[in-house]
Parts: C-alpha cells; structure tokens; sequence
C-alpha cells in the first residue's frame, strides 16, 4: 500500500506480530476438530489436542483410535448421507449454472421485446429474503406434492436470481457481439451457439459459480431440513444435527462426524481456491 | 466501442423470436414458479391460522396483530437485533483491519494467510454450530479450558451456553465470517492505484492521514456492500442457535426471529403465522436497506 515502506521495518514486525497469532487462533478449532475424532470416549477430556503420554513429542500415539469413524460410517448412516450430499450438491450446481447462464448470456447478448421485463423480474427475485418464503414455499411443495422428493430440493434452486445478474455481467464483459455476428453469419442456431461460442467464453464464471453454488448446498441446512422427511434422503448437514443430538454425550463420534463432512470439501476449495475467492469478489468489486 | 462495433450490435438481432424466450424459460420459470407464486401466495398465508399445510381458517390481520404483542417475538426480535449489531460492529472493523495488514507491502505468504483467514468460511454453519456446542461447554470445553490455561483466573465454568448465549453466537459467527469479509476489503484494496498514494506521500500526507484520504473513499463502496451483506445476513440467523439449542436455548436467550418463524411454522404448525412473522421479519430488512442505502448517499453529498 505505502509504496516507500522500508521492508522489515518496525511495521512489518508488528504486522506479524498481529497476523501469526490471529492465523493460529483462526487454525486451533480445525486442529482441535482432528484431534477429538481420534480420541476415544475415555481420553476426551483428559487433554486439550491429542492425549499426552510417552510417546514421540510426549504424545501417547497408541491411545488414538479410528473407532470413531467407523461408529458414523456404519452404524450412524454417515456414507449414506455423504453419498446424498455430493449428489444433491453436483445436481444443484450443474442445474442452476446451465440455467443461469443460459438466461444471464440471453439478458446480456439478445434484443427482444419483454427483454426489460424480465430484466425487473430478475432483479426483484433479488430483493425477496429466503425466510419470507419458507412457510407458502413449504405450502407450496405440499400441493404440488414434492415434499420429501429430491426434486422439490433441487428444483427450486436452480435458478438463483442473482447467479442470472452474475452471468448477465460476465457475458456483457466477455462476449464480443462481432464473435455472435460471425457465427450466425455462418449459419450457426441461436441454441448451438449459446453451447459452442458462448459457454466457453464464460468459462471462469463457470467454475467460479458452480463453486459457489455446490458449497451453498453442502452447507445447506434449513431447505432439506423442512422439505426431508425419511432418513434414506437426508444430506450430511441434517444427519449431524440429528447426531448432535443422539450421540449428545459421545463427542468423539460427533467429532468425526463433523470431519467427515467438512473436510473433503474443504481440500476440493483450497486446491481451486483462487477461482473461487475471485469469484466470489468479481461481482462486487468491479461491478 | 467504436461505430463499426456499434452498427454490428444493433444488427446482431437473432433470427427468431423464439430463441431468446427457450434459452430463458428454465431459470425464468422456475424462478416465478418457486420463488415468485409462493411471494404471491405469502399474503393470504400470513393472513390464515393453518395447523399444517392442508387445514386453515381465515383470521385476517390478528397474526400481525398477534405477532406485535406477542412477548416470544419481542424476545426474538430484541436478541436478533442484539446479535446483528455484536457481529457487525465486531466483524467488518476486524476485517478491514486484517485486509490492511494482509495488504502491507513487506508481509510475504500473503494468499497463504488469506486462504487461511478464509477457511472457517468452507465450513457450513450447522457444522459450525456442532462444534460451538461442544467448545463452549461448561467445564470441558476447549473455550474455557482454553481460556483458564492462558488466564489463571478465567473460570472453567464460565456459562457460555447458559448465560453468555448471544456472547456464543457473536464468537462462533466471528470466527466463521471475519475472513469472507476480509477478501472483499482485500480486493477492494488491492484496486486503489498505487499513484494516489504517492501523490499524497509527495504531498506530505503520513499513513494514517493517507489511509483517511486516499484509501477510505476508495474501498468506500465495497464497505457499505459488506456492511450490508452482514447486517441482512444476521438478521435472517438460523442454523447456528438452532443446532448449538436444540431450539431458542435457556429461557430463549438464543431465540432468533427465523429461528421463531420455524418454530411456529414447523413445530407448532402454523404456517400462516409463521408468515406473518416472515413479512414483518422482510419489513425489517426492507427498512435496515433503506437506512444503509440513504447514509450512503448523504456521505455522497
């Protein structure tokens, strides 16, 4: 920021002095996490991390067990629910980027009459708050007889209003007209070129909003906690919540748990990180 | 865009008319079909008693009625509001302050430290709520132990989760947004030109002045979009008290307004009360943006 700063400086001492505990601070509940799913029932409460003892760095390495894992992968219907989870989220994200952009590409690179229209209608899908719809929604749902189906999950997400501003956006900034022109010089349908011209164009949005999205819906709770009503459905955010309260004194089993469902994702978005945190900001920064 | 350009996209008119209403009608459709008619319907529900999706009886205005009198959703209202204004006057400031020191020349590992920052946020908030419950314990959870390792006189049975509630929420929801935060303050900085500062530097501006000259009205508009953000966010908070209480916690110190309009909605049965309370609830936040929005404006003037 302060072009003429001196590197290492008294400020650049005190920045670290400021940003290395607070970096610790913001690890200890991730490391905290791992280290209770390792502990059996016995060991919980007798050491903050991992048990003390003996062994290498003082730490009784034999003490640590994986039975917590297998209690939630096998008797608590964890694999199941992981299974549910990735399918749920995969289909959301696809579903709702296809849609997305096809209509934002459409708002951005067509003329047509109604065009404003839609435009407002867009953009009012924005401004109503989730809570206001969950109880006609639910009502909804009920009628149309979707309750506890992954469709009446599913298909209500797949057309965010404001994925559709955001693709709207990247097709206004990336999507030469001239580009459209020549391919339907060429002969190329309006459908086609929508596939072959625009959506590799789009490409970084893409990846950046099916990011979003899936994450989103992982973390989902209160849509499949009110649309779900069997067991065999539910994704890993409702079955920990109901664990939270069945397994309410066996902590190491909650704990794995809760490994089990944040980690995976946590290394898929740390390995893609930098399209999706620039995703994430694209929108608000430059628009 | 040049004149060419210009006269090339006023003729790129598609040749059908059709096609740009079949590459809309997914999202469009589906959006005024489970967004827009149950908006429609939100309505007359709020003016029903239901007891479930299938029974209802018309009442009118007594839900809103009901909802302005009724002491549960005071107490809601008040912790809601109580909880909003603990996590923004918490978060951004922090934010901001961390997106500064991230942005300091001389700190190397910056996109380490950022990812770092930014983690707790791949977390879910129900997950989020399943450890707080545990790490908030009475006794043996790592807060207090935490604490009274580093603080002797911190005490192991400080109650958290039975006294401190709305302490609670403001700590776990801390932790999980301060980072999200912080990357818009980041790249929000990382656009102010480099060349405002050195002219102030010329100018014999020193850090904290330039920081009020140059970088605040830069980052200004990115500021109000993140204020924002948390101030509708924590308004509509649910998951976190719901998982870490079961419920709205003891004596409903950690009862939220969207935690109540589940409870109504979904427990008690009452959709259209549970409506009501969604439309007072959308009133709420109505008046929070148009606050925001004239403040930001008069700052402009």
């Amino acid at each position: 920021m302060n072009p003429n700063a001196r590197p290492f400086s008294i400020w650049t001492v005190a920045a670290y002095a400021l940003l290395l505990p607070l970096a610790v601070l913001t690890l200890i509940p991730f490391v905290w996490l791992a280290c209770a799913a390792l502990k059996a029932p016995e060991d919980f409460f007798s050491s903050m991390f991992l048990p003390t003892g003996e062994g290498f760095l003082g730490i009784a390495w034999s003490k640590l067990t994986l039975v917590n894992f297998r209690t939630v992968l096998f008797d608590a219907g964890m694999a199941r629910a992981m299974v549910n989870s990735m399918l749920i989220a995969s289909l959301t994200s696809i579903l709702a980027t296809l849609a997305s952009a096809m209509a934002g590409y459409t708002l951005a690179c067509h003329k047509f009459r109604g065009k404003r229209a839609v435009e407002i209608i867009v953009l009012g899908g924005l401004l109503v708050p989730a809570p206001l719809i969950i109880a006609p929604g639910y009502q909804w749902l009920y009628t149309l007889g979707l309750l506890d189906t992954w469709t009446g999950l599913i298909l209500p997400a797949i057309a965010p209003a404001f994925g559709i501003l955001l693709f709207r956006q990247a097709s206004l900034r990336s999507i030469p007209p001239e580009v459209l022109e020549a391919a339907r010089i060429d002969g190329a349908g309006e459908g086609a070129m929508f596939f072959t011209v625009a959506l590799p164009m789009l490409r970084p949005m893409i990846g950046a909003f099916m990011m979003i999205t899936f994450l989103a819906t992982w973390n989902n709770f209160i849509t499949p906690q009110i649309v779900l009503q069997s067991d065999d459905k539910f994704p890993l955010s409702v079955l920990i919540a109901q664990l939270a309260d069945v397994y309410r004194q066996d902590y190491g089993v909650i704990m794995a748990g809760t490994l089990f469902s944040i980690f995976p994702v946590m290394i898929l978005f740390l390995a893609l990180q930098r399209e999706f945190i620039s995703g994430l900001t694209m929108g608000a920064v430059k628009g | 865009m040049t004149r060419a350009a210009t006269a090339l996209a006023g003729a790129s008119m598609p040749r059908s008319r059709l096609a740009p209403w079949l590459l809309l009608a997914p999202a469009i459709g589906v959006l005024a079909i489970f967004t827009g008619y149950p908006l429609v319907q939100s309505v007359p529900l709020s003016m029903k008693q239901t007891f479930g999706p299938g029974a209802t009886t018309w009442v009118g205005l007594e839900n809103f009625a009901a909802a302005l009198g009724d002491p549960i959703f005071h107490k809601a209202v008040i912790n809601t509001v109580l909880f909003m204004i603990g996590s923004v006057c918490t978060q951004i400031p922090a934010a901001l302050g961390l997106a500064l020191l991230l942005n300091h020349p001389s700190i190397r590992g910056r996109a380490v430290l950022r990812l770092l920052f930014f983690s707790p946020q791949l977390v879910g908030l129900v997950f989020v709520a399943v450890l707080t419950r545990i790490a908030f314990e009475k006794s043996t959870g790592i807060v207090n132990t935490g604490l009274h390792a580093v603080l002797p006189m911190w005490s192991l049975e400080f109650p958290w989760l039975e006294k401190h509630v709305l302490a609670t929420l403001v700590l776990a929801s801390f932790w999980m947004w301060t980072g999200f935060h912080m990357v818009f303050f980041l790249a929000a900085l990382q656009n102010v030109p480099k060349e405002l500062h050195e002219a102030a530097s010329i100018d014999g501006a020193g850090p904290v002045r330039r920081f009020w000259v140059v970088t605040m009205p830069a980052i200004l508009p990115i500021a109000s979009f993140v204020t924002m953000l948390s101030v509708l966010g924590s308004l509509q908070l649910f998951e976190l008290p719901y998982v870490v209480f079961a419920g709205g916690g003891p004596e409903n110190r950690g009862l939220t307004i969207v935690t109540y309009l589940y409870q109504t909605g979904f427990e008690s049965g009452d959709l259209g009360y549970s409506s009501a309370i969604g439309w007072l609830l959308a009133i709420m936040l109505l008046f929070c943006s148009i606050i925001m929005l004239l403040a930001g404006r008069a700052r402009h003037a």
